[in-house]
C-alpha cells in the first residue's frame, strides 16, 4: 500500500512537473530509496541541495528494477530527470555508449575525486577516460553478522575463515538452532557464494573469473573447494529458507533463532531498529582473506536539452552530494560507508569503522561482480548458483560445467 | 466467438434480403465502419505492430536498448540451450494441463452442488467466486505463508502434536509446481463455477422432468445431457483459463519467485527478467516469440476446424 502510494506520488509529481514554473536550479532526482531509513538518508541530499540554493524535486520509485526501467525509458524518450540513481557498476554502460549521459570531468577534476576515491570506484565511474557518475556510498556486501549472545553461550569465537563458519554452524545446529539464516533468493545466494569465493579462494581467483573471464580458473581446486563449502553451508539452513527476504533472515539472527547471516551492511539498519548495538549484541566480520566486496550506488546525469542552466544545476548537485559532511550524514543513516576515503568516520558505529578501515588498504578493495560483468552474465550465473544451492542432486562437477556454460553463452 | 458472429451475419443477410434502399444501407454501414476505424488502427498499429516489432528484435543482438542489427538465430540458439527456459516450458505445460483440467472439474462440481438449490445459495456463490476477485499477488503471498513449512500448515499441525507431519511442497523442487496449480485452481474455479452454473440454469426444465420419468439417475443426466448442452460455456471457461496460463507471472512472483532454484520458473517470468533485470532484450523477445508461436500452434488447428472447414463445407 505504501509502495503504491509512493508510486502514485511519484507519478503525480511527474505529471505536475511541466506545470511548475522553472526555478533557477531545479533538480529532479530519480531514485528508489523508499523505505523508512532510506528516505531519511536521501533527505540529507535534498536538504543540502536546498541550502545550496536549489530546488529538489523528489522522484522516488519503489524498487530498483522499476525505478531503473522508468528512468531509462524517460532518458531514451527525451524527457530525462536531472539526476538518476544506478547501482555502481555496468548498469549504465549502454547509456554512455549512446551519448545519453553528461560527463562530469570538470566537477571531478575540481573536486580531485581521483585522489579520494578507491581506485576500483574511480574505474567504475569512468568510461573512455571520462567520469560519468558520482559514487555516493560503498556498501560492503560480504559481511557475516552473528548473534553474540548465542556465540558466547556455545563457546564460539568470531569465525576467521569460511571453514570456521561452517564448523560454528554445525555446532549451533547440534544445539537445535539454525546455523545459518539465509534468504533463499538468487541474489542472496550469489552474494554468499561470492563472499566465500573472495574470502576462501582469494581475490586473485575472483578477478580471474569475473574480470578476465578465465574459464580455467573455474576448474581450479580453489573454486571447487569453495563450491563444496557452499554446499555444506546449505545444510545449515532451515526448511523455510527458499524465497525468504533478507530482512526476515536478519530477524532470525537478532531474535536468537539463528546464529549467523551473510548479507550486506544494510542489515545493520535492522539491528539498529531492534535497539541492538554493534559489538555488544551482534558482531560483524569480514571472513577469510580480507577482501572487502564493494557495492554501492551512483548518480548519473542525463544530457538535458537546455544544457546551459542544467549543467550548472547538475554540477552543483554533484558537488553537494560529494561534500564530506553530506557523505558522513548520508551514510550514517544509510548504513553504508562514505565513498570518499578522506572523511573522518570516528563518529560512526563499530561495524562502519571496521569497513572504513578495510577500505584504507587498496589490496582489500574488491569490486562486486556488478562492476565487472554485464547484467546478462550476472543473471545467467545467478541461475546456475541458485540451482546448485537448491538442487540436492547437483554435483560440483555439474556446477563447474554449468558455470562455464553460462560464461560462454552470456560472456 | 462463432456463436456470437453467426447470428449477426444471419441478421445482416436478412436485412439485405429485405427491400431496403441501397444508399441508406451503405451510409449506415459507412457510419459503423468509421466508428470502427480507430479500433482497427489500434489493433493493427499497437497489437500487430508490437508483435512484429518483438519478432524483429528477437533476431537482433539488443541488450539494454533495442538495436536494429541482424544476429540471425543466435538468440534462439542460446534460448534452447538455456536450462531455465526449458524448465519454464515444461512447467507451463504441467501447469496448463492440471490447472485447466482441475478448474473445469472442480468448477463443474461446485456448479452442480449449487444447482441443487442449496440453502444460502447466494452466500456460497459469493464465497466461491471471491478468490477470483482478489489480486493474485495478494493470494499468492497468503499461499506462500500458508505453505511455508516453518510458518504455515506444517508448523500448525506439528504444534498440534503430530511431530511427523510433513508438507513442504513449496520448498521441494519436485513438488513446487503443484503448489502453484493448487493456488491457481483455488483462485479460478469460482469463475468456472459461475459460468457453468449460468449454463446449468439454462437447461430446459422439461428435460429434467423427462429424465425423471425415465428413471435416469441425476449424475447421469448431468454428465450425458446437461454437460453436452452447456458445451459452449465449457469452451468459454477453457479459453479464459488458457489465457491465464499463458500470462502466468504474478502468482509465481508472489509465491515462489521461481524457486527453489529455478524449479518453478515460467516463460512469462523468463521474458520479464531478461527484458528488465538482465538487460537482454534480444533473448527476452526470442522467448516471447516462442510463446507466441506455441499459442498460435495450439490455436491454428482449432480455428481451422471451427471456422475455415465449417464455412468451407456449407457455403
Amino acid at each position: 500500500m505504501r509502495m503504491f502510494r509512493l508510486a502514485c506520488l511519484a507519478t503525480a509529481m511527474l505529471a505536475a512537473a511541466p506545470l511548475t514554473a522553472r526555478a533557477e536550479m531545479r533538480a529532479e532526482v530519480l531514485h528508489w530509496w523508499t523505505s523508512g531509513g532510506e528516505s531519511a538518508a536521501v533527505k540529507v541530499f535534498a536538504d543540502k541541495f536546498t541550502e545550496a540554493g536549489g530546488t529538489w524535486v523528489d522522484s522516488a520509485i519503489a524498487g530498483g528494477q522499476a525505478a531503473r526501467t522508468a528512468g531509462i525509458n524517460r532518458i531514451v524518450g527525451g524527457n530525462p530527470p536531472t539526476a538518476m540513481q544506478f547501482n555502481t557498476g555496468k548498469q549504465f554502460d549502454e547509456l554512455v555508449a549512446n551519448g545519453l549521459l553528461a560527463d562530469l570531468d570538470a566537477v571531478a577534476a575540481e573536486g580531485k575525486w581521483q585522489d579520494v576515491l578507491p581506485p576500483a570506484l574511480t574505474e567504475a565511474i569512468t568510461r573512455d577516460g571520462k567520469v560519468y557518475a558520482i559514487p555516493v556510498n560503498i556498501h560492503g556486501i560480504n559481511w557475516l553478522w552473528y548473534n553474540k549472545k548465542l556465540f558466547d553461550e556455545h563457546g564460539l569465537a568470531e569465525p576467521t575463515s569460511w571453514a570456521e563458519v561452517a564448523a560454528a554452524g554445525e555446532k549451533l545446529k547440534e544445539a537445535g538452532l539454525i546455523g545459518l539464516a539465509q534468504g533463499g533468493q538468487p541474489w542472496q545466494e550469489r552474494s554468499l557464494f561470492n563472499a566465500m569465493l573472495v574470502g576462501d579462494a582469494g581475490t586473485d581467483l575472483y578477478y580471474r573469473i569475473y574480470r578476465d573471464g578465465d574459464q580455467e580458473a573455474v576448474r581450479s581446486d580453489g573454486f571447487r573447494k569453495v563450491a563444496d563449502l557452499f554446499k555444506q553451508l546449505q545444510g545449515l539452513t532451515d526448511a523455510g529458507s527458499p524465497g525468504r527476504n533478507w530482512n526476515d533472515a536478519t530477524a532470525m539472527v537478532l531474535t536468537g533463532k539463528a546464529g549467523m547471516q551473510v548479507i550486506g551492511d544494510w542489515a545493520k539498519g535492522e539491528f539498529t531498529a531492534a535497539g541492538q548495538v554493534a559489538g555488544q549484541d551482534y558482531g560483524c566480520a569480514i571472513v577469510g582473506q580480507g577482501g572487502y566486496l564493494m557495492g554501492g550506488d551512483v548518480f548519473v546525469f542525463p544530457v538535458v536539452d537546455d544544457a546551459a542552466s542544467a549543467n550548472e544545476t547538475q554540477a552543483t548537485l554533484a558537488e553537494v552530494m560529494f561534500a564530506p559532511e553530506t557523505q558522513i550524514a548520508f551514510n550514517t543513516i544509510k548504513g553504508s560507508v562514505p565513498s570518499r576515503l578522506d572523511v573522518d568516520v570516528s563518529g560512526m558505529d563499530a561495524c562502519a569503522q571496521k569497513g572504513a578501515a578495510a577500505l584504507k588498504d587498496p589490496a582489500r578493495q574488491v569490486p562486486t561482480t556488478d562492476f565487472l560483468i554485464s547484467p546478462d552474465l550476472s543473471g545467467a550465473l545467478d541461475d546456475v548458483i541458485t540451482q546448485f544451492w537448491n538442487n540436492q542432486g547437483m554435483t560440483t562437477d555439474q556446477f563447474v560445467e554449468q558455470f562455464i556454460g553460462a560464461m560462454q553463452a552470456a560472456g | 466467438m462463432v456463436t456470437a458472429r453467426s447470428p449477426a451475419a444471419a441478421s445482416a443477410h436478412a436485412l439485405g434480403g429485405r427491400a431496403e434502399a441501397r444508399p441508406a444501407r451503405w451510409r449506415r454501414q459507412l457510419g459503423a465502419k468509421l466508428a470502427l476505424l480507430p479500433l482497427t488502427a489500434v489493433v493493427i498499429v499497437v497489437y500487430l505492430g508490437c508483435m512484429l516489432w518483438t519478432v524483429r528484435l528477437s533476431f537482433s543482438s539488443s541488450k539494454l536498448l533495442p538495436v536494429q542489427d541482424w544476429a540471425g538465430l543466435q538468440q534462439y540458439g542460446r534460448l534452447f540451450a538455456n536450462d531455465r527456459f526449458l524448465v519454464s516450458a515444461i512447467n507451463i505445460g504441467i501447469f496448463g494441463v492440471l490447472f485447466i483440467g482441475g478448474c473445469l472439474v472442480f468448477g463443474f462440481l461446485l456448479a452442480v452442488f449449487i444447482d441443487q438449490r442449496v440453502r444460502a445459495e447466494g452466500v456460497l456463490r459469493t464465497v466461491f467466486l471471491f478468490p477470483h476477485a482478489m489480486s493474485l499477488v495478494v493470494t499468492g503471498l497468503a499461499w506462500q505463508w500458508f505453505l511455508n513449512p516453518t510458518l504455515g500448515l506444517q508448523k500448525l499441525v506439528r504444534d498440534l502434536g503430530f511431530a511427523g507431519f510433513t508438507f513442504d511442497w513449496i520448498v521441494n523442487q519436485q513438488m513446487v509446481i503443484y503448489t502453484l496449480v493448487i493456488a491457481g485452481i483455488w483462485q479460478a474455479s469460482g469463475l468456472v463455477m459461475a459460468i457453468l452454473l449460468a449454463g446449468l440454469r439454462g437447461v430446459d426444465e422439461d428435460l429434467w422432468k423427462a429424465a425423471r420419468v425415465d428413471g435416469i439417475p441425476a449424475w447421469r443426466v448431468y454428465l450425458s445431457i446437461a454437460l453436452p448442452l452447456i458445451g459452449p460455456m465449457v469452451v468459454t471457461a477453457t479459453v479464459l483459463l488458457a489465457v491465464q496460463v499463458v500470462k502466468l507471472y504474478d502468482l509465481v512472483v508472489a509465491m515462489t519467485r521461481g524457486g527453489p532454484g529455478i524449479a518453478s520458473e515460467v516463460p512469462a517470468k523468463f521474458v520479464m527478467d531478461h527484458l528488465f533485470e538482465r538487460n537482454n532484450i534480444g533473448l527476452a523477445t526470442a522467448a516471447a516469440t516462442m510463446m507466441l508461436v506455441t499459442v498460435v500452434a495450439i490455436l491454428a488447428p482449432w480455428i481451422y476446424a471451427r471456422y475455415v472447414r465449417e464455412t468451407g463445407r456449407c457455403p
